[in-house]
């Protein structure tokens, strides 16, 4: 990977575009699916004379949770700016922002790369308004402006330079999305704009302190693993530059994702002047103690502290904790499947008859014959195996599907008490998921009972014991082998609905 | 009929003795008359104020209460936005700019089903104090048509003092509504900032802008006020305060009122004729029984600077939007993009709008904004606590409107500082978001001493009260035109 000669310094800005109705100063629709252009627009977007913007309130909610979220101080005061430039994309002269009192600021983020937790300081963050987007049709002598983004309400993240590598820098854009989709305050999507990053990267010697005294940014990344590479890139272009001597300048990058490199795009020397002032139409915004304290209360479960929870509550692996978790919508659902779980256990308790066991601290679970940890471990693989390959087939979402997390979770016990077999269940489950239904119905329509029913076992393991008396030699004379062609053969006598363990077991008693 | 307060015209209509169409071909006749000696308008709407004025009537005549001014014509200053009608803030660079939307003030009213005759001329975006930096050229005087009818709000009190329409809305960021009501004798209210909307109120400066009015009394600027004001969801600067039914609280009981008098507003360069004027109208309230106390407001002297910065700084912003690219003025033909805005902002912005834009973004600039702007603000908040601190003492302050009565066209061109001086009696006020009148006080000869009018040209006194206070600065202006009738008074046009 990197040179050891000389060690990455790394820093994110990131925008989000927060999931509001409207747009951050005007009531026009905030949609960034919107594909006619200048469909989402109104007298405020497109800066007619006289208009005056009006803070979006939920995008100022949505921006302090995120800063609550990363551990941000959240100042009792903060306020919007101007800043002024010329560009058709940006319909008043100067774009809305905030300069000099973000609303959120000094937080921090924990990721874990390879087993360690690592501390990513956040700067500041701040609320603004899109700029449009200037359209060059091929061949024509004029460009054109869509406005449908111009106003769309973003949150500008600024993290600290303490990311020390492209793996390090992925974790936390991992991360850092997780949190937003799990507040609800953005799509946070890479390929669809809805999450954009743009880091900064240079290079030093290991020891020095100091910051370098250039930095890179790179533009035009739209997935995470655009942004490992684009770092990885410039870290070896950097480290190769100077070994040879050369100081690199610096310029804004662009990704290029068809030849894998970045591509200059412009040179950063003279800073602009944005003649930055307070906006004087909107008033001073205000975080009195209560609404926070509001906000804090009402902040949902974090990823990290799902993670914690599934690892030691459930027991997950890590692995599926992080898959799960990558994914909000199925580990909502998954915790919908885990706590029907819990109510199929709780509900077939009678609690007169395990009083005492009960008040002894036994688990409900065991009172039932249910292993409620293997349980919600089948939950777990359901939801990362059949059922999340089933929802990619058509980008679905699991909560937009047929199967209630009610249905999965009989479906998961009617594997436990051996009423099907596992490859009946994935039968089943594929029923469930085309047309919905209650599993043990879908179960007799298809004629896939198991036969746990030790008598019809017992039954059919007479009949192959007496017609097959060679094999039962061999296997009474140590070939283990012909064990395996008896419980097939008693299978086979069941149409192949016996219950495996059940064959199994009686028929080593049988043969014992 | 055509100098019918707006009381009157409001029992005319609903007694059926006049009907809106009347009115609104009697004023639309007038402004075709007497339009070529005042250019008090950009645009006449005649069509459209025949059609308003004949849905008037309709609803006059159908059944249940009439708004207060269902029927009643005005004229509104060219930088309220009107749906579908040219607003151009007297600048080439809005020529020929139809806004899709109306400005709050021009919805409400709408809703009480006012009829528009047409858009008053003002300086160039609002930024002078004559009318002469309007891109379509001055008004005139109705008092002495070769002097200024003042401004920025010149087209609309020259509007309403020439009787070619019963008010006009107006707006002041430093003195626009009081001087040109001042200047053509008729009676103005600038409204505590936030009072009234601006929104779709071309903007000036963002932190001084406020929409008001100008009529023929003190009875209907409260009936206006109450038209007009009120906390608006597309203007989060204006107030949570209640709009209180002004009109139906006036009283002429000033009793035991304490007035003060700034002794920094009565300033050396002062016309002379102007002052007398003005203490004969404190003499006036005091027979009424408000006592007069001097006081001082030693920061008066930095008001002009404070402004000077300020002003200029939120101008320059507020006319970055007029690049070429969406609307107005626009020079397609440029070698790149850059000289598509360097083409188009030159030809469109006037010299007092450019000179504004140059001052504004020097002053913002990397390094300089600490220097100015920050310091104006901190100053700004000073005259602010001053204003405060006098209003613990007196109920309102009295000074004269404008220095000087109206002055020849032309005489200000060569002064760029003209405007400047002149609104050293209103910008502490503006600055402090206060709310005030102007209103006729009596006649004085101007310093040249050139003029037909035999008795001279208007004088103003100026009622100023602290924010949200438009009751008691109104019962002071109603008390005082009960007592007088300088109000009743108009030029002769014919």
């Amino acid at each position: 990977m990197t040179n050891s000669a000389y060690k990455p310094v790394i820093g994110f800005e990131i925008h989000v575009q927060l999931a509001t109705k409207s747009k951050m100063f005007s009531p026009a629709p905030n949609n960034p699916d919107e594909a006619v252009p200048n469909t989402n627009i109104d007298e405020i977007v497109t800066g007619q004379p006289g208009t005056l913007p009006v803070a979006n309130k939920e995008a100022i909610r949505l921006a302090a949770m995120v800063g609550l979220a990363l551990n941000c101080t959240i100042d009792e005061f903060s306020k919007f700016d101007r800043k002024h430039y010329f560009y058709p994309d940006l319909p008043k002269g100067y774009q809305i922002s905030q300069y000099d009192q973000p609303i959120a600021k000094k937080g921090y983020l924990d990721i874990e790369v390879n087993g360690k937790t690592k501390r990513i300081g956040i700067t500041r963050a701040h609320l603004e308004e899109d700029a449009g987007k200037n359209v060059h049709p091929e061949g024509l002598p004029y460009s054109l402006v869509d406005y449908n983004r111009a106003g769309a309400p973003l949150l500008e993240i600024v993290t600290e330079p303490d990311i020390e590598s492209a793996e390090e820098g992925r974790a936390f854009l991992q991360e850092l999305r997780n949190i937003i989709r799990y507040l609800g305050a953005s799509s946070a999507d890479m390929e669809k704009g809805t999450m954009r990053c743009e880091p900064n990267i240079s290079v030093r010697k290991p020891g020095e302190t100091t910051l370098p005294k250039y930095k890179v940014e790179v533009k035009n990344i739209n997935s995470f693993k655009f942004a490992e590479a684009a770092i990885n890139f410039e870290i070896a272009r950097h480290t190769e530059m100077l070994e040879k001597g050369e100081m690199p300048r610096q310029v804004t990058m662009g990704w290029n994702e068809k030849n894998n490199c970045t591509v200059e795009q412009r040179s950063k020397e003279d800073a602009q002047d944005y003649r930055y002032m307070p906006d004087p139409d909107l008033p001073v915004l205000q975080f009195p103690q209560e609404y926070l304290d509001e906000l804090r209360n009402r902040m949902p479960e974090l990823p990290a502290q799902k993670r914690t929870r599934f690892l030691e509550e459930y027991k997950l692996p890590l692995a599926d904790v992080e898959n799960l978790i990558n994914w909000k919508e199925l580990t909502y659902y998954f915790e919908g499947v885990v706590s029907e779980i819990d109510e199929w256990i709780n509900s077939d308790v009678d609690t007169k008859i395990f009083k005492d066991r009960i008040s002894a601290g036994e688990p409900m679970a065991s009172l039932v014959g249910w292993d409620r940890l293997l349980a919600i471990r089948q939950a777990a693989n359901w939801c990362l195996g059949e059922f999340s390959a089933l929802l990619n087939q058509k980008l679905m979402n699991p909560y937009d599907s047929a199967v209630t997390p009610e249905n999965f979770a009989e479906m998961l016990k009617l594997i436990q008490q051996g009423k099907i077999s596992v490859s009946a269940a994935k039968s089943v489950f594929k029923v469930m998921y085309e047309k919905g239904g209650d599993p043990s119905e879908i179960v007799e329509d298809m004629g896939l009972a198991q036969v746990s029913d030790e008598g019809a076992i017992a039954g059919a393991i007479e009949k192959v014991i007496a017609e097959n008396p060679k094999a039962v030699t061999d296997y009474k004379a140590g070939q283990q082998k012909s064990f395996g062609f008896l419980v097939g053969q008693c299978m086979k006598e069941l149409k192949g609905k016996g219950n495996p363990q059940v064959i199994n077991d009686l028929l080593k008693k049988k043969l014992a | 009929m055509e100098f019918l307060h707006l009381t009157e015209l409001r029992k005319k209509l609903d007694n059926r003795e006049v009907s809106s169409s009347e009115l609104a071909k009697y004023f639309l006749a007038r402004i075709k008359k007497l339009e070529p000696q005042l250019k008090a308008f950009v645009t006449v709407t005649e069509e459209a104020a025949l059609k308003d004025a004949q849905e008037a009537d309709e609803f006059i005549n159908s059944p249940g209460e009439n708004p207060f001014l269902c029927g009643i014509p005005y004229v509104s200053k060219d930088l309220f936005a009107t749906r579908g009608i040219r607003t151009t803030a007297s600048s080439k660079i809005l020529d020929e700019y139809k806004p899709p939307f109306d400005a709050t003030v021009t919805r409400k009213l709408k809703e009480q089903k006012s009829v528009l005759l047409g858009k008053t001329n003002l300086d160039e975006f609002a930024h002078g104090s004559s009318t002469e930096t309007s891109a379509y050229g001055p008004s005139h005087n109705p008092w002495d048509t070769s002097r200024i009818p003042g401004g920025s709000s010149g087209g609309s009190a020259a509007a309403v003092a020439g009787g070619l329409s019963p008010w006009a809305t107006a707006t002041e960021t430093g003195g626009s509504i009081r001087q040109p009501s001042s200047l053509c004798g008729v009676s103005g209210w600038k409204p505590t900032y936030g009072r009234v909307s601006r929104y779709g109120v071309i903007a000036m400066a963002s932190s001084l802008d406020s929409p008001g009015a100008i009529a023929h009394s003190v009875e209907d600027l409260a009936h206006l006020a109450e038209a007009m004001a009120g906390q608006d969801e597309k203007d989060s600067t204006t107030g949570h305060v209640p709009v209180p039914q002004y009109s139906r609280n006036l009283t002429a009981d000033i009793k035991g009122l304490k007035i003060g008098i700034p002794k920094e507003y009565f300033l050396d360069g002062m016309e002379e004729g102007v002052k007398q004027r003005v203490m004969e109208a404190v003499k006036e309230l005091e027979k009424m029984g408000a006592k007069t106390v001097e006081v001082a407001l030693p920061n008066t002297k930095y008001g002009s600077l404070v402004y000077a910065i300020v002003a200029p700084s939120e101008i320059s912003s507020n006319l970055m939007r007029y690049d070429g690219i969406r609307y107005g003025h626009t020079v397609p033909a440029a070698a790149d993009l850059l000289g598509v805005y360097e083409k188009s902002r030159a030809e469109g912005f006037g010299d007092e709008a450019k000179r504004r834009i140059m001052t504004g973004t020097y002053v913002l600039s990397a390094g300089y904004y600490d220097a100015y702007y920050k310091k104006a603000q901190k100053v700004r908040r000073l005259i602010v606590n001053e204003f405060a601190e006098a209003f613990k003492q007196v109920d309102l302050l009295v000074c004269p409107s404008s220095p000087n009565v109206a002055i020849k066209l032309g005489s200000a061109k060569d002064n760029p500082l003209f405007g400047y001086i002149a609104d050293q009696l209103n910008i502490p006020g503006s600055l402090a978001g206060l709310p005030a009148l102007s209103v006729p006080c009596g006649y004085a000869r101007p310093a040249d001493n050139d003029t037909p009018s035999m008795d001279g040209l208007p004088v103003g006194l100026q009622i100023i009260g602290p924010q949200w206070g438009e009751q008691q600065v109104f019962n002071a202006g109603f008390a005082y035109q009960q007592a007088t009738d300088w109000h009743k008074q108009y030029p002769s046009l014919e």
